[in-house]
């Protein structure tokens, strides 16, 4: 089981990373969908190993992956327009509201 | 399956049912009846407000195995909630009229009920499952209502701002839930609060936990989670600031309570308490000092209803049913005191376009009215005493006191000492209204038909709600009796 946590915990951290210091907002949300994969990734090892009687982690992360694809639809509406005002992705330039 | 099961989801229904309705009008309306949109959902909304507070309307129950809930307390908050979102709908009238939101006005309507659908079943919900749909449900539309206003720059940043940390925070809640699922193999709070018990010291049970504290103290804006608050509520459409700060924060902070004490009740003193005995006092300190600084006035708000959230936690760390009721109360008077001051800044920005504070100085002499409004709402904000604001900050001390802990008396000391750096700020603004001197920059203006009156509900709550005490004994013995 702990070959599957931890490269789950990896990509968690990896995501946490990336959505720290990457200034493109299109790879802030790649890094926020590693770790919404990883907590998939969790729940399927945890449901598979710990608990395999029942499909409850299972279902979990369907939803989850529903629920994920929503955000990032949404998210990629709301950069596009933004792109289309600033004409670029950099959260750098997202700084007009400074007191 | 048993299909009756939905019958229980009284509340649900009825906002369904409206949703549909305002959904219906806005598909088939023709174009020169549109004008008539939002009147039709806020007619529709009030019948169904006042139809939750009838008794025996709405029945206490469970559904679906019971992962859905509605006790005494839920089906009121609710209530409470409902009250806030109407006064939102009317203040939001007479923006929605403007001509850029005009043609989408049907749609912002739609969201606000969908967002208010989610935070529904994420107070009812018994279940990891439920709790997350109802959360991605009530703060997905919610970003596209904060991005409404897509001609103006500073909505689609604040947007933006706004969509990446709530999709950070819940998969960091998300990841806490997996691990409390590796600890007790089920998602129902009952499960997993019998399943903790035994765990109480585990260094997982702790990493879970600031995990789900974390992601919820994100959509609670808790320092250190609050830094997208400031940006998103000063580049929103000022009904969706109102909306966010009010009736979202409302939610979560109902939710928190039910996750925190339900889920994981029994580990109280062992995990979480010492969490949020820190998270308190950093949230009303950071929150007093930053909102001292502000020169906007949605800026100013967001600050200030940053502390007001450290407030509203007092009554969960309280883990009592007093803590229960003194939250509610909260919420309720918050609503009226917070859409107040909205109310104001939204009459004053769409007549003049203006936000800063600066601005409002002398503002008694070209507009006494909205003047004195503001003035009550920041008596209120403050705890002055006739004022309801007041009464909800004693009931919710008195509520962590009941602790009776040496720990909890220092938290409500230092909360105590916060109030009054906290009288300080939001008396900078009644100064600058009354005393200054300056000519006012915002010439006299009669403001909307509909902005009146929700800032007569408004004053209204104010003044009464802390006197009346049938209010806060109603909630009590509710929340005393469904313990």
């Amino acid at each position: 089981m702990i070959y599957y946590l931890i490269p789950a915990l990896l990509m968690f951290c990896c995501g946490v990373y990336g959505f720290v210091t990457r200034k493109n907002m299109i790879a802030m949300l790649i890094s926020l969908e590693l770790m919404l994969n990883a907590v998939d990734i969790n729940f399927v090892v945890f449901n598979r190993y710990l608990f395999p009687g029942q499909m409850e982690g299972m279902f979990f992360t369907l939803f989850a992956i529903a629920i994920a694809a929503a955000e990032t639809a949404l998210a990629i509406a709301i950069i596009i327009n933004v792109f289309r005002a600033a004409r670029n992705v950099d959260v750098n330039d997202l700084n007009k509201m400074k007191h | 399956m048993d299909y009756s099961q939905f019958l229980i989801m009284k509340q649900e229904i009825g906002l369904l049912a409206v949703f549909l309705i305002v959904f219906l009008a806005d598909t088939f309306l023709p174009r020169r009846e549109q004008g008539s949109i939002g009147v039709i959902s806020c007619i529709f909304f009030a019948a169904f407000t006042v139809l939750g507070f009838v008794p025996g309307v709405v029945g206490e129950g469970m559904a679906f195995s019971d992962m859905y809930e509605a006790t005494w307390p839920v089906i009121n908050i609710k209530n409470i909630l409902n009250v806030g979102v109407l006064i939102v709908m009317i203040q939001a009238l007479r923006w929605a009229d403007q001509d850029m939101v005009r043609i989408r006005r049907g749609e912002f309507y739609e969201l606000l009920l969908v967002t208010l659908l989610g935070m529904y079943l994420m107070i009812s919900a018994r279940h990891f499952l439920l709790f997350v749909i109802g959360l991605e449900t009530a703060s997905l539309p919610l970003a596209a209502m904060v991005a409404f206003d897509k001609h103006r720059y500073e909505s689609r940043e604040a947007a933006v701002k706004y969509i990446l940390t709530a999709v950070f925070s819940s998969a960091i809640f998300m990841m806490g839930i997996s691990y409390v699922y590796a600890l007790s193999g089920s998602l129902y709070f009952y499960d997993i609060a019998i399943a903790v018990w035994s765990e109480s010291h585990s260094a997982l049970l702790l990493c879970a936990l600031a995990f789900v504290i974390a992601g919820i103290g994100f959509k609670l804006s808790l320092v250190p989670f609050h830094l997208w608050t400031a940006d998103v509520y000063q580049g929103a459409p000022t009904p969706v600031t109102s909306y966010l700060s009010v009736i979202s924060k409302g939610a979560a902070a109902f939710a928190f309570l039910a996750v925190l004490w339900q889920a994981f009740g029994t580990v109280y003193p062992q995990a979480w308490e010492w969490m949020l005995y820190a998270l308190i006092i950093l949230t009303i300190t950071v929150g007093n000092l930053f909102a001292i600084r502000q020169k906007n006035m949605k800026r100013f708000l967001a600050f200030s209803s940053i502390s007001q959230a450290g407030y509203i936690m007092l009554g969960i760390i309280a883990f009592n049913p007093m803590g229960m009721a003194a939250l509610m109360f909260y919420v309720l008077v918050y609503i009226f005191s917070n859409l107040a001051a909205f109310g104001v800044i939204g009459a004053i920005e769409n007549a003049s376009g203006k936000v800063w504070m600066d601005d409002y100085k002398g503002l008694y002499r070209t507009n006494p009215r909205l003047a004195f409004t503001m003035m009550l709402a920041m008596f209120s904000l403050a705890g002055i005493p006739p004022f309801a604001g007041f009464f909800s900050k004693f009931f919710i001390f008195t509520g962590a006191i009941a602790q009776g802990t040496v720990a909890i008396y220092v938290l409500v000391l230092i909360a105590l000492i916060n109030t009054i750096i906290s009288l300080y700020y939001y008396l900078l603004v009644v100064k600058a209204m009354f005393i200054s001197q300056d000519d006012c920059v915002i010439a006299p203006f009669r403001s909307a038909c509909s902005e009146r009156f929700a800032l007569w509900v408004c004053v209204a709550g104010i003044l009464l709600l802390g006197v009346v005490s049938f209010v806060y004994n109603t909630l009590l013995e509710g929340t005393m009796y469904s313990f």
